[in-house]
This record gives C-alpha cells, sequence and structure tokens, in this order.
C-alpha cells in the first residue's frame, strides 16, 4: 500500500474495522497481521479504528435498555396468537440441534468414528425431513392424532448410514410413518406405524415388510 | 457450564415453548432494542418495535433455516421494522438538528468540557453520522457482525459493505476535524 498518499486505500485497510472486531476470517486475519506488521502507516491508522471501536461500544452501552414492559407486551401479544400444538417434527429437529450441540469440540474429536458420524448425519437428515415437512403443513391444529406421542403402534429403526434425506422422506411417506422421538442411544429413532395399537403378528408382518427397504439399517418393534 | 444455544432455542420456540422464548428475549432484547433505537432515535417506538421484531421471531422460528446467526437474523427482522416504522410515521422522522439534540444529553459546560475530552468526542461525532453510516458502524464494531453478515442485514453486497464502512469512517474523521480534532487520516 503506498501510505504517502493519504487517500489511497487497499482492501487491507478497509479490513481493520473487522480487523479490530475479531470478525475476520483466519486468512485475512493473517493479511491484515502481515500488512501490520510491515507498514507503520496503517498501524497508527488501526489505532485509530481501535478507538472508534471502544467507543462506539461505549455509545451503544450508554443507550440504555427497554423497561419490563416490554417483554409483557410481547408475550400479551404471543398469548393473542393462534395456538399452536408444540410440533412433533419440529420437537424432533429441536432434539438433533441439542444432539450436536452437547458435542463439545474436544469430544467430537475423539468420537469421530465413522459410525458415529454415520449417526450425526442421519441425525441432520432426518431433522431436514421433518422440518420441511413442517414447512410446508404450517401450523398444526390441535386435533391433529398423529403429535400425541403415546399413541400407536410403534418400531425403532435405525436408518442405513447410505440414505439420503430423499431416500427417508420417500421410505416415510410411502409407508405413512411418523418419527416420533429420537435421535436414541445407537441414532435410533422410534416411529409410528399405525395411529392406532396393532396386534403383535400384524406389527411384526409390517416390520418385516419394511426390514426389506434398502433406507433400514436395523427395525424391531416396541412399546 | 454450557448454555442452550440459539439455534436450539430457534426450534423450541418453533414448538410452541414460551420458556425458550423468555430465553432468547433476556439474551438478546437490549441490543436489539439499542440496534433499533439508533435507527429511530425515539425510546418509546424502540421499545414497541422490540416487542414486535420478537413476535415475529415468534411467528417465523419454524421457518429459521439456520444460514445465518439468530443474532443475525434479529437484527435483519429489527432493521426491516425501524425502517418500516420510520417509513410509516414521516412526521416524526426527525431533522438531522433535532436527532443530534437528542443524542447530546450535554449542557454547554458540558460540551466545553468534552471538547478536552477526545474520546467524548468521538462518541459525538460518531451521533453525528447519517443512518446509514451510523447502522453500519454499529453493526461492525457493537454488533460484532463479519463482513458477510452486514451484507445479509442491510442487503447489500460484501463490497459495498466495505466501502461504506471505509466512508463512514472517512465522515467521521471529517466530523472530528470540524470539532478540533485532526487525526491525520484520511
Amino acid at each position: 500500500m503506498n501510505t504517502k498518499n493519504k487517500e489511497a486505500h487497499s482492501d487491507i485497510e478497509e479490513l481493520l474495522p473487522w480487523h479490530a472486531a475479531g470478525t475476520l476470517s483466519r486468512r485475512d486475519t493473517q493479511r491484515v497481521e502481515e500488512a501490520l506488521a510491515r507498514d507503520p502507516e496503517l498501524a497508527r491508522r488501526f489505532a485509530m479504528v481501535r478507538e472508534e471501536l471502544g467507543e462506539t461500544i461505549l455509545l451503544n452501552e450508554t443507550l440504555g435498555a427497554p423497561s419490563g414492559h416490554a417483554m409483557e407486551k410481547l408475550f400479551a401479544k404471543i398469548d393473542a396468537e393462534p395456538a399452536r400444538k408444540q410440533a412433533t417434527s419440529l420437537n424432533l429437529s429441536a432434539r438433533v440441534t441439542e444432539f450436536f450441540a452437547g458435542f463439545s469440540p474436544r469430544t467430537l474429536a475423539y468420537a469421530g468414528s465413522a459410525a458415529a458420524l454415520a449417526i450425526l448425519l442421519q441425525a441432520g437428515i432426518i431433522a431436514s425431513v421433518m422440518i420441511k415437512e413442517k414447512s410446508a403443513d404450517g401450523y398444526e391444529t390441535a386435533s391433529a392424532p398423529s403429535t400425541d406421542p403415546g399413541v400407536g403402534a410403534f418400531t425403532l429403526i435405525r436408518f442405513a448410514p447410505q440414505a439420503s434425506s430423499d431416500d427417508i422422506t420417500k421410505f416415510l411417506e410411502a409407508n405413512k410413518l411418523q418419527v416420533a422421538a429420537g435421535p436414541m442411544s445407537g441414532g435410533l429413532y422410534k416411529v409410528r406405524v399405525a395411529v392406532t395399537g396393532l396386534p403383535k403378528a400384524e406389527l411384526a408382518r409390517i416390520v418385516k415388510k419394511l426390514q426389506e427397504d434398502k433406507v433400514v439399517g436395523f427395525i424391531a418393534t416396541t412399546e | 457450564m454450557q448454555t442452550t444455544s440459539d439455534e436450539v432455542l430457534i426450534a423450541r420456540i418453533a414448538g410452541g415453548d414460551r420458556l425458550a422464548m423468555q430465553v432468547l428475549f433476556a439474551r438478546h432484547h437490549v441490543r436489539v432494542y439499542r440496534f433499533v433505537l439508533r435507527l429511530v432515535r425515539n425510546e418509546a417506538t424502540a421499545e414497541d418495535l422490540i416487542s414486535e421484531v420478537f413476535l415475529d421471531v415468534w411467528r417465523q422460528a419454524g421457518k429459521f433455516e439456520g444460514r445465518s446467526a439468530v443474532s443475525t437474523w434479529m437484527l435483519s427482522i429489527a432493521r426491516f421494522k425501524a425502517l418500516s416504522a420510520l417509513r410509516r410515521r414521516p412526521e416524526q422522522e426527525l431533522d438531522e438538528d433535532a436527532a443530534e439534540q437528542i443524542e447530546d444529553h450535554s449542557d454547554d459546560p458540558e460540551v466545553a468540557l468534552a471538547k478536552k475530552d477526545k474520546a467524548a468526542v468521538l462518541r459525538k461525532a460518531l451521533s453525528k453520522l447519517s443512518a446509514e453510516h451510523r447502522e453500519i458502524v454499529d453493526l461492525v464494531y457493537y454488533h460484532e457482525k463479519s463482513v458477510e453478515e452486514v451484507a445479509g442485514i442491510v442487503g447489500i453486497p460484501e463490497a459495498t459493505v466495505k466501502t461504506r464502512m471505509f466512508y463512514a469512517r472517512k465522515k467521521l474523521s471529517e466530523i472530528l476535524k470540524e470539532q478540533g480534532i485532526d487525526r491525520g487520516w484520511p
């Protein structure tokens, strides 16, 4: 950068505010740090940026906070919204996200076996499937029968690691299945096969049929 | 202790979890309020708007795709609400002089003292920037948004984000110079 010309500025100089705020990528951070090390004028300008950063924070911090009524107003408005029942599909996505969040980076590093990764990927795929379903459906009515997690006939399924989002969606739709819970230990999902209880023989027949699908890695009956 | 991530809270909110909404509100409402306040420059309006912003979060949580951070998404909503409010109430739009008076709580002796205090003058100069420049300075410095995130919130290309920030800083230097502080740049 030609720092003799005060009007001139480079792409590096444009990045100084983000460097001060610590929001640059590692690559850009390195570029800026190298430039700062070799260019005293740029370093002087960076000191100005840091001053601006500090005073902007101070200015914003002196703006105060909204009153406690803000939350009251919000929840009064929420209460006036049409009631919506806890949606199974999105509860599932929350569980999946929590599942990911539960891993510290170190845990992930040590536990990154192929099997675990397959389960994680599977969880992501199924979450996306369920979120898509939710987006398409919009709000569910309180009378929707499928949202009661305790009613119906169920199986435990672990999907095949290579199963794609489309494969799983098609499989669930074709067989009129609904993921009721999961992922559980071992990447298992509790899947509802019927909205009412079924005789053991009938459930076994359904399990046998589902087992033949390439999307299914493991399947068993459950309560 | 591990706190629940914003993304998990959003997923719970999508399922109708009011407690998750309370946690998200507690976590972000002050920053959202300050962002809105700097745009609309009216405390009552800003307070009304944050309940609208979080109501939108409640309504739209199921559509949140996780392509940006939750805080970035909320600031986008907040910006839209603030600009809409300003458009709805043009009669309440304040001219620059009146607006400056709102943020300048100093009386004359304090102003005189402030002129001896470079930091105070800098803060005053930050308040004198245009709304467009204030917005980008706040997003970068206070809300710690990356170039990409600012581009998403403001709806402009990343290259424009960088040049707008550059010219906001340049303008800041010009205001400082008028106040008797020459930073030797630009």
